[in-house]
């Protein structure tokens, strides 16, 4: 009757004792509609985390921030019930749900006591398949996005972000500020708003993770229950990008005692046979928090600014190699030059063995602990799923790490690692640092 | 949408002796350290803090910033190990770690596989009594902190108002001085006021070691006997007795400005009870009646009345800082709605308060909170950190285990007539401190 696993897989937690073992099965619905689930009836609740893929990025230029804005509604009324009504109802069942978008995602999580399972995922149900949109709502929450964009304009993290993405794809959806602007939110009507949940919430697009005390039985029948009704597609997706910044300085006054810096060039996909080795270099250049090259070099030695990371940015249709900074106006010129100086000495000469093997040690060793709580572990299913990550990555990505060899890393950071590349975008009233011809 | 609110700690404290999760054993070592270890066996995974009950209220005046400059030390070199190397032997046993500090505690953690927990215990126990700085790691640690307030508070107009607000509340407590200190402080710290805080605060009678995760009672005991229980305690520790505040007199106004705000919005704070040993009623009381009044959105008090029927804000908020040394604050937020002043918005939040107490507690809402508590009993098992935390929190202020426990209970059973009593008392607009932020005003012709 019930042949919905197609997959089981047990992943034993390498670092750790082997009791440590976390069962992933895949979920499939008479309906067609796929979930990953670990079943751990520890506690009494259930985390659902569901993510669409696309967000932001598929809107028109014309309207900006209508997804966004669109995903807040969701939870200020749906069916009968008005916000107030709604929230009452969550508040009943002591049932927590959350929806958020972002440039290229829909993320709605739930979580709840078992015992409410059916409830809680009616009330989910009405949420995703028929929101309110009333007007009353509708234009308190635009209002509410109005007054974070224009809270945003002299926010320097968000002037910085917004800038750098601007630079870095520009023509592209991946360019716009996903919250939209204050002339495109106030355009939007409640026809938009329709629009954007007909185009975004399809079950073309649609991740669903679950973990707690559900049986991959009841799951199946939940999933057409919840999503069965969703068309089947969206809106089309955005073609793929290069990073479009070339090296340089963008600098953009404003009057505030620390300079932010973002800085970025091109880099690789997760498909790239050398993205692992990339993936250590990077912990070892900047991307561990107490222990990287960037923090001991600008932190540590010299006292440039409380934290210096870099990152390799992979999103459905870019990827670059990216990074961030702060530091008093008059000192963050000094900063960039010693983030450059190590950007070139990986470049040339990779990584040493002790650096090599502290990494692996603490890359596969760490993994686990983010494996800590039924919701984080749901976050984790999704990130694999919406990366198409088979069902034994949790199980392999270890391996992957292990694999990483000195050689492997002094290639790739020749090959992808090019200081002259970087662009530095700058918010603040930096002094000695030259901008961009 | 929820995308706007400030951030409210409503923790509930866990325990749940019917599930295999969450167990509290206690235990007192002979030098004065107090061990808390909380089971959870779900996963080969153990959390290991130790938490000093001393913070920045605690710093001797002028040295400003001092608890948490000497908090980032703790990760420079001691008579045993290099500096930096502590965190490289958490790191290449695939753990994480960090530290905090706060006004009341400063604490270190360490997430681990189990089986490191000794290791752990080992460089813990060794950084409470022999740090080793050297001016070389001083100088540029004390940029670092600078950076740090440039982060945080210099280059954030809403972390200088309420900075600002709390100089005001607090004019003879130590709470007015911001944790991280005041800039001109923090600019002159020297190596010499970080070990003397060192030395007199740093010692077994004066820390908790809580363990949490994948570990048996008594093998943390022995641990904790074998790492710990070499550490000599100090003399210098007394019952904090901090200046407290005079009486109020005159509710306080103040409007700062920055040409960094877009959005006006105002706060005000009253000063309030906080959870004390074996009376900790008042405290829960006000934790209830924040949430009653602004804790959930549109179906608070403050939500309904001013979001939805005036439509005068676009949000509204109000908290209570249940666990303290000292007695805390309860807050009330609002962010105007666009064309509306901010003496609009708190002409309307006076009168909404005043109407409270004609209208009295909802019975329908005070009974969905006692709900939300009895779940976040449960929910609060799957975060085994969250509960590590709590217990830090609350033992460093003053609390006992017990008190701990006995929390969820005491909330639990609030009645609408203590709420009623509780905010007439604390609602006292002598004891007040209202702040407006927003930008420069233009000078009219």
């Amino acid at each position: 009757m019930n042949k919905f696993l197609s997959a089981l897989v047990i992943i034993l937690l390498s670092g750790l004792p082997v009791n440590a073992e976390l069962i992933i099965h895949e979920v499939k619905s008479k309906g067609g509609i796929t979930a990953w689930l670990v079943n751990d009836n520890s506690i009494p609740i259930v985390s659902f985390d569901i993510a669409f893929k696309g967000g932001a990025s598929t809107e028109l230029d014309d309207k900006l921030g209508a997804t966004y804005l669109m995903t807040g509604l969701l939870e200020e009324g749906a069916g009968n019930m008005d916000a107030t009504a709604f929230s009452l109802a969550a508040e009943e069942l002591a049932t927590s749900l959350s929806f958020n978008s972002s440039r290229e995602r829909i993320s709605i999580s739930a979580e709840f006591l078992k015992e409410t399972t059916n409830q809680s995922l009616a009330l989910l149900k009405v949420a995703i398949m028929e929101p309110a949109f009333n007007d009353a709502a509708f234009e308190r929450t635009k209002a509410q996005v109005l007054s974070i964009i224009s809270r945003n304009q002299t926010d320097p993290q968000k002037i910085a972000s917004n800038a750098f993405n601007k630079i870095a794809f520009s023509g592209h959806p991946y360019g716009r500020p996903y919250q939209g602007t204050a002339n495109s939110i106030a355009n939007l009507t409640k026809d938009d708003m329709y629009e954007a949940h007909r185009q975004n919430l399809t079950k073309d697009r649609l991740v669903v993770s679950v973990v707690g005390d559900i049986t991959a039985d009841e799951l199946s029948i939940i999933l057409d229950d919840l999503f069965g009704g969703l068309p089947e597609k969206g809106a089309s997706f955005p073609v793929a990008t290069n990073f479009k910044a070339s090296g340089g300085n963008t600098i953009i006054d404003f009057d505030t005692p620390q300079s932010i810096a973002l800085w970025g060039h091109s880099g690789i996909s997760q498909n790239d046979p050398d993205f692992f080795a990339a993936f250590v270099m990077n912990h070892i250049l900047g991307g561990g928090s107490f222990t990287s090259r960037l923090t001991d070099e600008v932190r540590e030695k010299r006292g440039l600014t409380y934290g210096v990371y870099s990152y390799m940015a992979n999103m459905d249709y870019a990827n670059f190699y990216g990074g961030s900074v702060s530091s008093a106006n008059d000192r963050i010129g000094e900063a960039l030059d010693v983030i450059k100086e190590e950007w070139a000495r990986m470049a040339n000469s990779g990584v040493t063995q002790e650096e090599l093997i502290a990494a692996k040690k603490y890359m596969t060793g760490s993994y686990p602990l983010r494996f800590d709580g039924n919701s984080q572990i749901a976050g984790i299913l999704t990130y694999s799923q919406t990366n198409d990550f088979p069902i034994n990555y949790p199980q392999n990505r270890n391996s992957y790490i292990e694999a990483v060899t000195k050689k492997d890393i002094a290639r790739v950071a020749n090959r992808i690692l090019k200081a002259e590349d970087i662009h530095f975008v700058v918010v603040g009233s930096p002094t000695g640092l030259g901008a961009a011809e | 949408m929820k995308h706007f609110y400030i951030a409210i700690s409503f923790l509930f404290l866990s325990y749940s002796p019917s599930f295999a999760i969450g167990e509290v054993s206690t235990f007192t070592l002979k030098n004065g350290m107090e061990i808390v270890v909380i089971e959870d066996h779900r996963a080969p995974i153990v959390t290991h803090m130790v938490w000093y009950k001393v913070g920045s209220a605690d710093e001797p005046p002028g040295k400003s910033g001092i608890a948490h400059y000497l908090e980032h030390l703790l990760f420079k070199g001691t008579k045993n190990l290099e500096s930096g190397e502590f965190s490289k032997i958490v790191a290449e046993n695939g753990g994480t770690g960090n530290a905090f500090t706060s006004y009341d505690y400063t604490g270190y953690f360490q997430r681990v596989a189990a089986d490191r927990l000794n290791l752990m215990m080992e460089i813990e126990s060794d950084r409470m009594q022999n740090l080793r700085l050297t001016i070389e790691d001083v100088l540029p640690e004390r940029d670092v902190i600078i950076e740090e307030r440039n982060s945080r508070t210099e280059n954030n107009p809403n972390t200088l108002f309420n900075e600002h607000r709390s100089s005001l509340m607090y004019q003879n407590h130590p709470y007015g001085v911001p944790v991280i200190g005041w800039m001109h402080e923090i600019e002159k710290l020297t190596r010499e006021d970080a070990i003397e805080f060192y030395k007199r605060y740093y010692a077994p009678n004066n820390a908790i070691l809580i363990v949490a995760g994948d570990v048996e009672p008594q093998a943390v005991l022995d641990l904790a006997q074998k790492h710990y229980g070499i550490r000599i305690a100090s003399e210098g520790i007394v019952k904090r007795v901090r200046p407290q505040e005079p009486p109020k007199r005159a509710a306080i106004h103040t409007i700062y400005e920055d040409p960094r705000v877009r959005q006006p919005y105002i706060i005000r704070e009253y000063l309030a009870e906080n959870r004390k040993p074996g009376d900790q009623l008042e405290a829960a009381v006000l934790t209830i009646f924040a949430q009653l009044l602004g804790g959930s959105g549109v179906t608070s008090f403050l939500g309904k009345r001013l979001q939805l029927d005036e439509k005068i804000a676009l949000n509204v908020s109000a908290w209570h800082s249940a666990t303290s040394y000292d007695p805390s604050k309860f807050g009330l937020y609002v962010l105007p709605a666009p064309g509306v002043s901010l003496q609009a918005v708190e002409d309307a939040l006076d009168l909404a308060l005043h109407n409270f107490f004609e209208v009295g507690v909802d019975q329908d809402h005070l009974r969905r909170i006692k709900t939300q508590i009895k779940a976040s009993k449960i929910f609060a098992l799957d975060n085994q950190e969250g509960i590590a935390r709590s217990y830090g929190t609350a033992l460093t202020s003053g609390l006992s285990v017990k008190d701990v426990k006995d929390w969820p209970s005491i909330l639990a059973a609030v009645s609408a007539e203590d709420i009623m009593i509780a905010a007439r008392k604390v609602l006292n607009p002598k004891s007040s401190v209202t702040g407006w932020i927003r930008g420069p005003q233009e000078i009219t012709e």
